[in-house]
């Protein structure tokens, strides 16, 4: 694509913006979230502004030089302002390829009569706005992931919770399927929280676990072995009927651990393990 | 040569390792202690990792083998101060260290220790003859 092309389109910049926002308006897919006209012009003026300024012979033929920071930052920010104002991926593709057909309008208009070179010229053009829209989309995609590893983070974080039940006890329920990762943090939490509270004894409850297969009780197994190196004791509760009957019917040798079916059962154990002793006060003998 | 200090206290041998362990140094550690354990008698080893931050399998092992050593030479090994990440690296290389015994500072195991052997009737027999 000659030089002079380029100075075509830079020329008839005021061109290309009129053509591209009647093709946004035509187009039904379309929809308009911005309060109003003024603003979307702003922003496509800006875009072919900013657009017009960066094309240049070197980088129509490959979308990543240096070159071209200040426009995949622009449409970078961009993308990530259409999402937030509620535009759907779709619609913000369309306003980008729109400009496509401007530009391309324009270039057929204005570039003279020979064929090859408009054909040529047209491929580069088109080939640079597909790759603007690979980029947004790209961006919007990024978006969406950190949005759920975060979510995901977060939830892990929630859902592993350290509870100190007495002194030198310490309680951790376990809510939703484990698997590797979510061990690694159960397995994380309970060892700190061993170290932090010195704690000797830590209960490990499975109640609020859906399933027990022999990857989840290879990572319990895990963890009491881990916390066992700590120099504390690990009880497994919460084991109901159905979690018993898997284990067994799998073939999981469960009996190196201390198994209890409840809490409560659990905390007793610890109880008497501490020489501790829960007791009913005698009112009769106060008096 | 470097070495890492056994001492002595009452009927345990107490080591702290401070330093972080390389083979050769770990293999020394081994034989020294054994030596120890042998020259004065002790019925207990203690051993303190909690400075400890890297382990590998063959630390893993050595451990497991003072265990073993001191067993047959009628001495309790209490791993005492485990860091978590270290106990995590451990479970993950395999290494769940079954013959030795832990806790959460030296303090609970010496604690440990003491109960181990006045639990042994033997010994009760042997401390009233002193």
């Amino acid at each position: 694509m000659g030089t002079e092309l380029f100075e075509i389109l830079r020329k008839n910049k005021e061109k290309v913006l009129q053509l591209w926002l009647q093709a946004q308006q035509t187009e039904t897919e379309f929809s308009n979230n911005f309060n109003t006209a003024d603003e979307l012009r702003a922003q496509s003026a800006e875009f072919v502004d900013l657009l017009l300024s960066t094309i240049d012979e070197s980088n129509i033929q490959d979308f990543s030089p240096p070159g071209l920071e200040s426009l995949t930052d622009y449409i970078s920010s961009l993308t990530i302002s259409r999402a937030r104002q509620g535009f759907s991926p779709r619609e913000t593709a369309t306003y980008i390829f729109t400009l496509k057909d401007a530009l391309l309008q324009v270039l057929s208009e204005q570039a003279g009569t020979d064929p090859m070179q408009l054909y040529k010229a047209s491929m580069q053009l088109s080939k640079f706005v597909d790759n603007i829209g690979i980029l947004s989309f790209e961006t919007f995609i990024t978006g969406r992931e950190d949005v759920i590893s975060q979510q995901s983070d977060e939830m892990a974080e929630l859902s592993t919770p350290v509870i100190r039940v007495w002194n030198g006890i310490l309680a951790m329920p376990i809510i939703g399927t484990l698997d590797s990762a979510r061990t690694q943090v159960v397995m994380e939490n309970l060892l700190q929280g061993i170290v932090d509270t010195g704690s000797s004894i830590a209960i490990l409850d499975i109640s609020g676990v859906p399933a027990v297969d022999s990857l989840v009780a290879q990572h319990l197994i895990k963890t009491v072995n881990a916390t066992r190196l700590m120099g504390a004791e690990c009880i497994i509760s919460g084991i109901r009927p159905e979690i018993a009957q898997t284990v067994v019917h799998l073939g999981i040798d469960l009996s190196q651990m201390i198994t209890k079916a409840t809490l409560e059962s659990a905390l007793k154990f610890a109880f008497n393990s501490l020489q501790l002793e829960v007791r009913r006060i005698q009112k009769d003998k106060a008096n | 040569m470097e070495k890492i200090p056994i001492l002595k206290m009452g009927k345990f041998l107490l080591v702290t390792i401070q330093v972080d362990l390389y083979d050769r140094l770990a293999l020394t550690l081994e034989e020294d202690l054994i030596e120890m354990v042998y020259k004065t008698g002790s019925r207990g080893v203690l051993i303190d990792i909690s400075a400890l931050s890297i382990v590998d399998s063959f630390m893993g092992k050595i451990i497991g083998n003072i265990a073993g050593m001191s067993s047959i030479m009628d001495a309790e090994t209490v791993v005492v101060g485990m860091q978590p990440a270290v106990a995590i690296t451990l479970i993950e290389l395999g290494l769940p260290l079954a013959g030795v015994h832990t806790a959460l500072n030296v303090e609970k195991g010496m604690a440990l220790l003491e109960s181990r052997i006045s639990s042994d009737p033997d010994d009760n027999a042997a401390d009233g003859d002193d």
